[in-house]
């Protein structure tokens, strides 16, 4: 059982805060020898996997390291271009390590806006009255909550799916995100939330809700 | 308990069927803009969920809720969406929805000749079983909720 993510968009569905608090492993790392028997490409400046899943190596994994080197985007951590590295005999035998692509901020940013309108036609396409937007998101592998405050902040928490207690803490990352981002005379509203006090307690908030699963009435 | 509408789509967006029991509600737009609105927000909620998932999916996106309504979808291997729209009490029904798929759309449309692929299905016979279907459910009442 864990949390995996936190995330805040403002009302006009600008992502103003992200916590990635745990992510799974779900890698798998393979000695090649030439040539590769794996067909890869080049997709959003990332090494993805496009032909040859083997050995939990999965198509649209991409590459995360090189002989222990990490890789980001198409070059390793030394300067190399994966691709054409990959390329060359010489270079084999080679240990490649892949996994699912990690979010870049990017995508984060555009995730959350994509929620956003998910959130209003959700609600748009209600067949009672007076339905609010997406409050729970339920797939195979994980569990999206969102609780959207009378001003409009959505607070988003991606957990397990057995997870219980995610409602009473994202009621709890509201009362946090009230007294250390409101109350902190040098944030501005709508704004990404750099506050030391909101990223500690947010932090303190989640380890307590992943061990309890829940929050006491009055806490 | 209760079960509001129920949309079948198929892999291009095309909504093969629609059909309501106790819907409150209309989305206040023409139909056929409804069903298209519908697909779009499946096939972004899609996108967005094998993007967001921290682990490698199997059966992907299961359903959402709302404060007054529950979405549940069911997808092939072929691209046909099933969407049932219940209220909250309902709890999982991936059976139910594939129920519907293969017992009723593979043997009563896909099976029969008059029925060409990729359009409104017009058969009688569907809609009577879906709709006696629908209503022998347990969590279908006609007391609406």
């Amino acid at each position: 059982m864990a949390i995996f993510s936190v995330y805040v968009v403002n009302k006009a569905g600008g992502l103003i805060y992200q916590l990635d608090s745990y992510a799974p492993r779900a890698e798998a790392e393979k000695t090649f020898s030439y040539p590769l028997d794996l067909l890869l490409k080049l997709h959003d400046e990332r090494v993805l996997v496009a032909f040859g899943q083997r050995d939990g190596i999965r198509v649209g994994h991409a590459v995360l390291a090189i002989n222990g080197i990490d890789v980001n985007g198409k070059y390793t951590a030394d300067g190399k271009e994966v691709l054409e590295y990959l390329g060359s005999p010489s270079n084999y035998p080679v240990s490649i390590r892949f996994g699912r692509p990690r979010l870049t901020s990017n995508e984060k940013l555009m995730l959350a806006s994509m929620f956003h309108s998910l959130f209003a036609i959700g609600s748009q396409l209600s067949p009672e009255q007076g339905s609010s937007g997406i409050e729970m998101l339920e797939t195979d592998t994980f569990k999206l909550h969102c609780f959207q405050t009378l001003t409009g902040i959505k607070f988003v928490v991606l957990a397990d799916p057995r997870q219980a207690g995610i409602d009473s803490l994202l009621r709890k990352i509201y009362e946090i995100y009230s007294d250390f981002a409101l109350k902190n005379p040098f944030y501005s509203l709508e704004m990404p939330i750099r506050c030391e006090l909101f990223d500690q307690n947010l932090k303190l908030a989640l380890e307590v809700a992943e061990k309890a699963g829940t929050f006491g009435p009055g806490s | 308990m209760t079960v509001h509408n129920l949309y079948l789509f198929d892999r291009n967006g095309v909504c093969l069927h629609y059909s309501e029991w106790h819907r409150k509600k209309q989305a206040g737009i023409p139909k056929e803009e409804e069903y298209k609105l519908m697909y779009g927000m499946l096939f972004s909620i899609r996108s967005f969920v094998s993007k967001m998932s921290p682990l490698d999916m199997k059966d992907g996106f299961l359903a959402f809720q709302t404060s007054r309504y529950k979405l549940h979808y069911y997808e092939t291997p072929t691209g046909i969406k099933v969407v049932m729209n219940t209220d909250l009490g309902v709890g999982p029904i991936r059976d139910v929805l594939h129920h519907i798929y293969s017992a009723l759309y593979v043997e009563l449309v896909v099976k029969n000749p008059l029925c060409p692929l990729g359009q409104t299905v017009q058969s009688e016979l569907f809609r009577s079983r879906l709709d006696s279907y629908v209503r022998s459910l347990p969590f279908f009442s006609a007391r609406a909720g």
